[in-house]
Formats: structure tokens, sequence, C-alpha cells
């Protein structure tokens, strides 16, 4: 049986309550001890076949992190991703467990295309590839999908994402029915009526441009309604890319009151404004939009207080012919996977939040508010790691991404923090010798 | 002389030099249009495409007789002939008209910022002449520029600008334009016609068209797009004729030598009664002939024989 062993590295695992120098012992493909290095006799004989041993001296060692939003664009916009680029892309960001939307062409509302994307994942991904079930029949918001077939088949939640619920009603009756199976419902909380044709946040930026804004209501509004619902009906409610203040707010209040509600937010809405979008660059142009800096502060301090749980990429590839056009007819989305850590550390060391929430974000708490046993190094958990060299400053050159899209907000920025080595189910899967 | 810039794009971007520098120059060609051989040969060999992805009548022939009287070739495509139909992309539109080696290319684009775009994929100079609600400069240039001959200076002026400001880039320019050249610009509409910050960009705003005509050099009145009623961004026609449209009774709290501006096409007993369109402080028709010296000053400013010395 294979064993890997990674040495003298900072283990850092919120989920076990881990800090220090450990030494971590993979045998097949799950995580079989951890052991203080201080305090670690064990003797490795050099030459035994089928043991590979990592020095993580200097360097961090995490759970392999876990992105509950990601479109990996397949089946149907080859294209732009697919599922073996997508979680190279994940590999190389250091996360070993991605959620795909359900947003492909033919849409994931059935088992077919379910067992499809898991059938490819196996064939050729490089990471845990873990579908989400659409809520609707072609994410029309009409009809709902069959759930327990869903479910059978590997969807572990359920989402329109990338379409708005409209109807109060369908939304109701869908978070009502997925009681029956605790799958939580994903929502893209966002009334698209009100946002209309906008390309941006409506805001003094907008104005100076001349472009359509999204004003925040068009978020907060339907965040209420999704809670009030959720509160109703008592189903597992997980807001996606949360944008605003008013919904930061609004997800506390929940939370206090009880109601079971979960949230994310993006690298980018942690870290850029709507400034960014004055040279009408397409790369900053994504659903919800870059919002203005009280925005961003709130949600910052909602990450630090808990009312954010997670972090999530909303990794959306686009290619040329979608963002090399003109900034209104241009597509919503950016790339994340690949540098999402390394902004997130950005964050730590501009002392947004401590290093462990950071983590914790990444990993135990995406997987809660999912329901997976994923992101930890717990005994028996599946050894899914990934090892970070924070010390390390690199340049994000889109042409070396590992993503077949290079739609970044990022291009030319120099960020601290890189992975160097993940490892899923006991595989190097990215950063092999 | 020369802006030292190959495209122009926003009055945004230009010093209050530069601004003046456009002006003069465009004085100093007036008098052509006024010749009977109205035609100098100061941009013989230069080629401008005029690239109109909007309907305009005025705008492009303003900027196909500029281009003729410098003696340059002009050139029109607009979206119903060309291949623009055929799904080709902006990108390989623009690359496809520069092989033909244009000096420069004029456009108009309904998306803010696609003037922008172009200006960084082409070598050859780029005019706006009107993106979306972002800019529209040689608008304003050939404003200020009415205004100028008029009152003989800017400095100190009250401006007012009237009706939808939210979905207009000749408010936007004027704005700029205006204020920095050192005069005060009030903007004036319905709520649901005023952007969010647009102060931001130098201007007061009052949602009473009264406050905003109340002791004004100029009143400039925009034209109000009819289908916005259906967006409901005003109730109806006759109710915004009401409170915004501008005639005698609401005028006469201006400056007594006041001027009246509409880039135009006016919507008669809309936004402007008829009285006040064809009155004595109208300059409406002068603008529409300024435009032409406003725009050969801008051609001979980006392609003219001093910029080849550089």
């Amino acid at each position: 049986m294979k064993r890997l062993v990674i040495k003298g590295g900072r283990v850092l695992d919120p989920a076990a309550g881990l800090d220090g120098a450990y030494n971590i012992y993979v045998m097949g493909g799950r995580i079989a001890s951890v052991k203080p290095t201080d305090k670690d006799t064990t003797e490795l004989v050099p030459g035994v076949p089928d043991l590979e041993v990592i020095d993580a001296s200097g360097l961090l060692v995490v759970p392999g992190l876990v992105d509950i939003h990601t479109h990996l664009r397949e089946p149907g916009y080859e294209y732009k991703e697919t599922i073996k680029t997508g979680t190279r892309a994940a590999a190389a960001g250091g996360f070993t467990t991605v959620l795909c939307m359900a947003n492909t062409d033919p849409v994931n509302d059935n088992q077919s295309v379910t067992r499809y994307i898991l059938k490819k994942a196996e064939a050729e991904g490089s990471a845990r590839v873990l579908p989400v079930g659409a809520l609707s029949f072609g994410l029309q918001g009409e009809r709902l999908t069959e759930m327990a077939e869903l479910k059978e088949a590997g969807c572990v939640a359920l989402s329109d994402d990338g379409m708005p619920v409209v109807r109060s009603s369908f939304m109701r009756r869908a978070l009502e029915y997925s009681l029956l199976f605790s799958l939580p419902v994903i929502t893209h909380a966002e009334d698209p009526v009100l946002s209309g044709p906008g390309a941006m946040n409506e805001g003094a930026v907008s104005t100076m441009l001349g472009l359509t804004g999204v004003p925040n209501a068009a978020e907060d509004s339907m965040v209420a309604r999704d809670i009030m619902l959720a509160e109703l009906t008592g189903a597992r409610l997980h807001v996606a890319h949360v944008s605003t203040r008013g919904a930061v707010g609004l997800i506390r209040a929940a939370k206090e009151r009880g109601v079971k509600v979960t949230a994310e937010a993006t690298p980018h809405h942690l870290t850029l404004t709507d400034e960014a979008v004055s040279g009408y660059e397409t790369n900053f142009k994504m659903n919800p939009p870059l919002r203005s800096r009280e925005d961003v502060e709130a949600l910052r301090q909602g990450l630090r207080d808990g009312t954010i749980d997670s972090i999530a990429t909303d990794h959306a590839p686009q290619s040329i012919i979608e963002k090399d056009v003109e900034f209104s007819k241009a597509a919503n989305g950016v790339v994340g996977l690949e540098t999402a850590f390394s902004v997130i550390y950005g964050l730590v060391e501009e002392g947004v939040m401590t290093l462990e929430r950071a983590i914790e974000a990444m990993t135990v708490k995406p997987s809660e508010a999912m329901g997976l046993d994923t992101g930890t190094l717990r005994v028996g958990s599946s050894a899914d790691i990934t090892i970070i060299d924070l010390k390390k400053s690199w340049t994000v050159r889109p042409e070396n991404f590992c993503s077949k899209s290079r739609n970044t907000p990022y291009a030319g920025k120099e960020l601290k923090a890189r992975v160097v080595k993940t490892i899923y189910a006991g595989e190097v899967v990215y950063g092999a010798d | 002389m020369r802006l030292e810039r190959k495209d122009l794009l926003a009055i945004r971007d230009l010093t209050p030099e530069e601004i003046g520098l456009v002006l003069s120059t465009a004085a100093s060609f007036k008098d052509v249009s006024e010749r009977e051989i109205k035609k100098v040969p100061t941009l013989r060999g230069k080629t401008v495409i005029n690239l109109f992805y909007e309907p305009s009548t005025r705008t492009r022939t303003s900027f196909e007789i500029a281009a003729k009287r410098m003696s340059a070739d002009a050139v029109n495509i607009s979206v119903s002939t060309s291949s623009v139909v055929k799904g080709e992309t902006l990108k390989d539109t623009a690359r496809n008209l520069e092989a033909m080696r244009p000096d420069c290319i004029v456009v108009r684009h309904a998306s803010p910022g696609t003037p922008q775009m172009l200006a960084g994929y082409l070598e050859c100079s780029v005019i706006n002449a009107g993106d979306g609600a972002h800019e529209h400069p040689s608008q304003a240039l050939l404003d200020i520029f009415t205004v100028l001959e008029r009152k003989k200076k800017i400095k100190g002026l009250k401006v007012a600008i009237i009706g939808d400001i939210a979905h207009s880039r000749v408010a936007r320019s004027n704005i700029y334009g205006f204020t920095k050249l050192g005069a005060e610009v009030v903007v004036s509409g319905p709520p649901t016609m005023i952007p969010p910050g647009i102060e931001g960009l130098g201007c007061g705003v009052t949602t009473d068209p009264l406050e905003a005509i109340k002791g004004a050099d100029v009143v400039m009145m925009l034209r109000i797009q009819l289908e916005r009623q259906r967006e409901s961004f005003f109730p109806t026609v006759r109710e915004y004729s009401r409170v915004y449209g501008l005639d005698e009774e609401k005028l006469s709290g201006a400056k007594k030598d006041v001027i009246i501006l509409h880039p135009g096409p006016i919507n008669r007993g809309v936004e402007i009664a008829s009285e006040v369109a064809d009155g004595p402080y109208s300059l409406i028709l002068d603008q529409v002939t300024n435009g032409v010296a406003v725009r050969m000053a801008l051609f001979y400013l980006l392609l003219g024989a001093a910029r080849e010395e550089a």
C-alpha cells in the first residue's frame, strides 16, 4: 500500500484544532496519523518501496481547499473550460474539492448529466468534483427537478446559479421539497427585473462611465425574500456570492434568530471595488458586480465575524469571444481558482483576518455548509492536503494558467503565498517534483 | 500646434489648455465654410472612416463635411450596410478597416467605452462621436465654441442642463467641458433621470427646473427619448413637457441675454416649445454650423502636418 509522509511543516487545521509542527502520515489515500514533529519517533527506512517523503519545512500544510462555487463548463462549453482543465486549475490553486454549478449545456437537471460529469471527473480530474444539481428544469424557475434521482446520482446541493429564481412561489416549493433530502439550496440572489440591463454596480462610477448600474437593492431584496422563505420552510439556504452590505446585515440578523442560512463571498468581491471598471476592462465584469468600498468593508467584517461562513471563487471561465468585446456586450465572470488563496492571503497580511480564519473559510466552513466531510486532516479523512509557501511572491500571468480561460482581474498583479503542492486522496496532483 | 494625443475619447481627459486649443483652431477654420470654395488642402491624402453603429444624420454628416472641407477622404460605414450584421466582432471590424490604412476612425456606438477599446487596438486616431451614455466630446466642444462666440467668455457663466441626464452623453461631456473652463453647471431633471453621484462630475443638481434656470446665462435642453415613457422614467410626455419643457414662462427667470442650446434633433413641444426653439435666444442652428468648424479643428489637430513632424 502506498504511503506518504509530510514532514516538518506548520500544520494548520482549524477543524481539528491543529496549529503547529506536525508530521502527517498517509496510507491508502487516507490520513493515517498526525504526530507532533518534536515527539515523532517514527523511523523511516530509506529506500522502502511505495514510500514518498515530502519535506515541508518552512511551509504551511493545510487541509485541501474546498471551493463550493465553480463553473467547470462541461458539458457544452468545452471551449471555455473542461473538467480536466478546471480541476487542474483547482489543483494548482490548492483546491482538492470543487462543487460545479448546473448551468452547463445540457443543464445538469437530470441524473444522466450528473453521471456524465462524475464519470469525466473520475477519468480526467485532478480534484474531487461534486456536482450541484439544478433546482428547476432548464434553470427556468418553473418545474422542480427530480431531486431524489439527482442526489442518488451524486449531486450534493441544488441551485439555479447563474439564473435568479424569480417566482417566489417556486422558491418556496423548492426549499420545502429539498427538506426530503436535506440538500442545501444555493441561491443566486438577484432581482433580474431590477438589475435589468445593468453592466456594473450602480453608483458614482457607473454614472461617470455612462454604464447602466445594478443597485444593491437587486441583491438585498432577494436575499431578504430567500431568508424569509428559508424561515418559512425550515430548509437549508446558502447565499452565493454575497456582494452588498445590505445582504451581510440581513444574513447576520437571520443567523441571530436561528434561520438555517450560510453564505459565501468571493475573493474579488472582498478585494476590488467598482473603481476597477474605470477603464472598461471586461475582466472586471461579473455578476454580482464589483461594489463600493463600503460594501467591501462590510463583506470583510462579515467574514471576520462569521456572518459570511466561506470563501468561494465563483470561478467562471469565459473565452476571448465573450470577453474581448464591447463592455455592455461582454459576458460576466472571472476565473478564480488559481489566484484565490494568494488573494485571500493578501487580506491576512493586511490584517483583515487571521490566517486560521482564512483557512477555516476555505476548508471546514464550506464543507459544513454543504454537508461534506472534507476540509480536515483528522485521522481517517481523505488525504487531501495543500502545501503552501507563504513567503513566495509571484506575478499573475494568465498565459500560464492551467485553466483554459484567462479572464482574471488580477493579471500582472504580484501576489504573496504560492501553492507548492496539492495532494488529493494521497496522490500528488500538483507540484510533483 | 497639435494635440499631444492620438485620440479624442472624452472631455474628461482634456486639460483646459487643450480645450482652448481646439476652440481657437476651430475659430480659424470657421470662415472656410463661408467661402465660395469651401475647401482647404490641409489634409489632402488623409483618410477618415466614419464608423457608426447607431443611426445619426447630423453628427455623421458633420464629420463627413468637416473631413471633406479639409480635403481628407471620408468613408461612411453604418450598421445596416456593413458586415456588422454578419456577426463580426468589433475588434475584427476595426482591424480590417485599419488594414486599409485610414488615418482616423470616427466611431459612434451604443456601448460606453467602445472608442476607448478601439483606441487600444488601433494605431490610427480614434474620435469618439458618442458612446452610449458616456461622452460625446465633439458635441461639447461645439457647444462651448457656440457659447464662447456669443458670450466672449466661459468663466463665471451659469449653464443649466435640463432633461434626461442619466442617459445623456452630451450632459456628461458638457459638465466636464464647461466646469474645466470655469463655468458653473447645474443639471436638472426628474429624479428618475438624475444618475447617482452626478455631482461628482463637478456640477450642481436640482430637480426643480426653475431653480436651474434662475440667473442662467446658458440653458441647454436635452432631447427626451420618447421610449423612456414605457420604462417609467416619466409618466406621460404631457406631464414631462409641463414640468420640464422649456417655454417662455420658465425662461423668464434666466438672465436677459440667455442663450438656448439643444444638441438636436429637437422634439418640438416636448422638451422645448417652438417659440423658444425658433426664438431670438436660440442658437440651435449656430451649433450645427459650428459643429463643422470644431470637427475640422479636431481632424487638423489629430492628423495635421504638425503631428507628422513629431
